[in-house]
């Protein structure tokens, strides 16, 4: 049913579950809004949104209040404008005004909405009282100064990634955010995706910023800096310069890094390739094992890529990290073999090798600094970039980044295939992985068109696909007849949902992949701000894209796969794979025990 | 996990099992979280960390929510009470007559904050409206001893009387 309403005198319909807000831009207009989140249940609480509607005793705020037949709202009446100014000038009295040595200088949107409602003068001095940075983890820093409790941090944190860290505390002027029960986050249950960096509206949350760290390696003549960009970063930087989302700047990313100064301009993605391979070879193992040796072993077999689901199993789920794929994440592997294998075949003493990840992650930061992650002899990966990081060095560094020329990466450890692109979103480590899987055991080309697996593409929360093994290559024998039930999830609570099945003994599946954040990394908590489904969409089709247009698209395809096989690695799960590319898990004990979320 | 000991050690298993039981006897969800911790802070006498971490674990809730319902009502309180509750009026009399410098001079001789409790758990510090006895302002009550036209100079010797 549409409901027909008036808007600043305009008539505008829309679908009854509209509200005001929705029915507003539907009409062209444009309502002020802060704590105001796509996609996700608005806490409506900061009152930037307020407008007039006839016969209501007071305003409302839009971005809550679903519209009603008839309905006659006035967005700019001159009550409805100086009741939104006089809620961001109450905002502004409880927020630093060092703006200028801010990290959301100019990309704040508090910034923006004084600018927006010409504020120029705030009637109201600044009355905090100081209180110190938590910098306690490796990925996040909070600035409780400049929290302007909108609440949209909370809102991730308890309902896209159910993991509640985040919760309002105390009362009236007292009131923070607070992580679990103590003063810093580090103390808290939080597996640091960053969903809260990426939704804040102003400089409270932010990435630990490691730019100053990555300047001094590269202005260290000693150094030899290699750098390695994550699948998802080439859909989301060009955001960073302006572009439309989904336009992906592979190619002038390559040649900006190159710029920076980094030594060689490696690929993550060339790990993600390994990845299949290993993940997959141990994926045919435990099935093996299962149904050839009649061993016990843990199915269905969790994939490992995303250092926050990691976290999350290690804290909330340790009866499942025996489920979890021993494979280290692409980054890690990248980090290992880029301070052994390039090393030698580069001929660098790996003690100036500086690994420099850049991700779209805040996790894979503290992923990097886990003490098992020394596979090499030394830290594997030296620093991690976030996204946003990177656009500001490339900004820093005077680059133009819409002039630049396209480059490509170096090789080999720059070398990649289509599948490898795709691990950037949603089913897309699932997609290779069944690309390389199906061949392997078959001997014949994953059969659906343009290799994709339709079922698990988009933004459902948990996607399922079915996949029979038919005329299997004498090896795989035994997997003749057998259907592989492989489920998707992302976003923690969607995996919450999976675990929970896992755990009761009420799911079927033989794999399934989880991503943290959702819509997979493309989706993640470095990207740029801010990252809605029409956001995610546009990144992920522009995955798929770079992915068929790859002449190559399945990870045992690359060559540089088959070399490092031959000249370094020996064979998949062999003995340097388990040593450099292989980790294990812990069961998090903290002082804090997390309760299990209500819903 | 290390459980902190609260009022005494060894009724503490008897007070978790007379908790547990009422939590039973709740209706499921977040809806119970009040009721429940009131009678948490009548059975422990206040709700330290772990007493709010077993709330959480017995309730399905996020820890994080609990912590930030017992943060916001002043009733509840995460330190357990003195021997002593002393509480000041700060009704519109006894402020008139002088109640917040009775405050601060408290706070500095005890070396505690309003709704604190002094390390030796000898007092704890509460502030209340009106008694009803405007007449004797500013006013203030230790246990159920009223003390009127109370002085800061008068503080040191009030406080002597109470071990």
């Amino acid at each position: 049913m549409t409901i027909e309403l008036t808007i600043d005198r305009q008539p505008v319909s829309v679908p009854e579950d509209a509200t005001i807000l929705d029915a507003a831009k539907a009409a062209g207009i444009i309502i002020p809004t802060l704590c105001y989140m796509p996609d996700i249940a608005s806490p409506g609480s900061c009152r930037v949104c307020l407008v007039e509607i006839e016969g209501a005793r007071t305003l409302q705020p839009a971005c809550v209040t679903k519209v009603a037949p008839g309905m006659v709202v006035r967005t700019n009446s001159k009550q409805a404008r100086e009741a939104r100014r006089l809620s961001v000038e109450l905002l502004l009295a409880n927020h630093p005004w060092d703006c200028n040595a801010c990290v959301r200088n100019g990309q704040c949107e508090l910034q923006d909405l004084a600018q927006t409602m010409g504020i120029t003068d705030v009637r109201f001095p600044y009355a905090g009282e100081e209180v110190p940075l938590d910098t306690s983890t490796p990925a996040l820093v909070r600035d409780m100064n400049k929290c302007i409790l909108c609440r949209r941090c909370i809102g991730v944190c308890q309902d896209v990634q159910g993991v509640s860290t985040l919760a309002p505390r105390a009362r009236g002027f007292d009131t923070v955010v607070g992580a679990g029960v103590g003063d810093n986050l580090c103390e808290a249950v939080c597996v640091q995706c960053g969903q809260c960096s990426a939704i804040c509206p102003v400089g409270a949350i932010y990435e630990k910023d490691a730019i100053e760290d990555v300047w001094a390696a590269l202005d260290n003549p000693k150094k030899h800096v290699v750098v390695q960009t994550a699948p998802a970063i080439r859909a989301a930087l060009g955001e960073c310069f302006g572009l439309e989302p989904g336009t992906c700047v592979t190619g002038k990313m390559v040649t900006a890094l190159r710029r920076l100064g980094f030594d060689k301009v490696f690929d993550t993605n060339f790990t993600a390739d390994l990845t299949i391979i290993e993940e997959g070879h141990e994926l045919l193992t435990r099935l093996k094992k299962a149904l050839v040796d009649k061993e016990p072993v843990a199915l269905p077999m969790f994939t490992s890529c995303s250092p926050g689901w990691i976290n999350y199993m290690e804290f909330f789920f340790p009866d499942l990290i025996p489920n979890l794929s021993s494979c280290k994440s692409p980054q890690q592997m990248f980090g290992a073999l880029a301070k052994t294998y390039y090393a030698q075949k580069a001929g660098v003493d790996p003690a100036d090798i500086v690994v420099v990840s850049v991700m779209p992650c805040t996790a894979k930061k503290f992923e990097a600094e886990r003490p098992e992650m020394h596979g090499s002899g030394y830290q594997d990966v030296d620093y991690v970039l976030t996204t946003r990081e990177l656009g500001r060095m490339i900004q820093e560094a005077g680059i133009d980044f819409m002039a630049l020329p396209d480059g490509e990466q170096d090789t080999p450890m720059g070398m990649s295939t289509g599948a490898a692109d795709i691990f950037a979103n949603t089913g897309g480590v699932m997609e290779a992985a069944l690309r390389t899987v199906y061949e392997v055991v078959t001997g014949r080309e994953l059969p659906t068109e343009k290799l994709h697996v339709t079922p698990i593409h988009g933004l459902e929360g948990v996607k399922e696909a079915a996949l029979t093994f038919e005329n299997c290559v004498p090896d795989w024998k035994f997997l003749e007849g057998v259907t592989a039930k492989v489920a998707v999830a992302h976003g923690l609570a969607n995996a919450q949902r999976v675990c929970d099945k896992v755990a009761k003994g009420e799911a079927d599946y033989h794999f399934i992949e989880v991503m943290c954040c959702p819509g997979g990394c493309i989706g993640g908590g470095g990207q740029p701000r801010m990252t809605t489904n029409n956001v995610r969409n546009a990144r992920i089709k522009a995955i798929y894209a770079e992915d068929e247009g790859r002449p190559m698209r399945k990870s045992h395809t690359n060559p540089a796969i088959e070399e490092i096989y031959r000249d370094f690695l020996g064979e998949p799960l062999g003995e340097i794979s388990h040593r450099l590319l292989h980790t294990h898990y812990e069961k998090k004990e903290s002082s804090l025990t997390p309760a299990t979320q209500a819903k | 996990m290390a459980t902190k000991k609260c009022c005494n050690g060894d009724g503490e298993r008897e007070h978790y099992a007379a908790l547990d039981e009422f939590i039973a006897s709740c209706s499921k969800g977040r809806d119970a979280l009040i009721p429940v911790l009131h009678r948490a802070q009548n059975i422990f006498g206040y709700l330290p960390v772990p007493v709010q971490q077993h709330v959480a674990a017995a309730m399905g809730l996020p820890v994080s929510e609990v912590y930030g319902v017992v943060s916001f009502y002043h009733y509840f309180t995460m330190q357990p009470r003195g021997r002593h509750t002393i509480n000041v009026c700060l009704g519109t009399a006894c402020y008139v007559r002088g109640a917040k410098k009775v405050v601060e001079a408290l706070c500095d001789e005890l070396k505690i904050r309003m709704g604190e409790t002094t390390p030796d758990r000898r007092f704890s510090l509460m502030t209340q409206r009106c008694f009803g006895a405007c007449g004797l302002a500013p006013v203030l009550m230790i246990d159920d001893d009223v003390h009127g036209r109370v002085t800061p100079r008068k503080i040191a010797a009030i406080l002597a009387r109470y071990e």
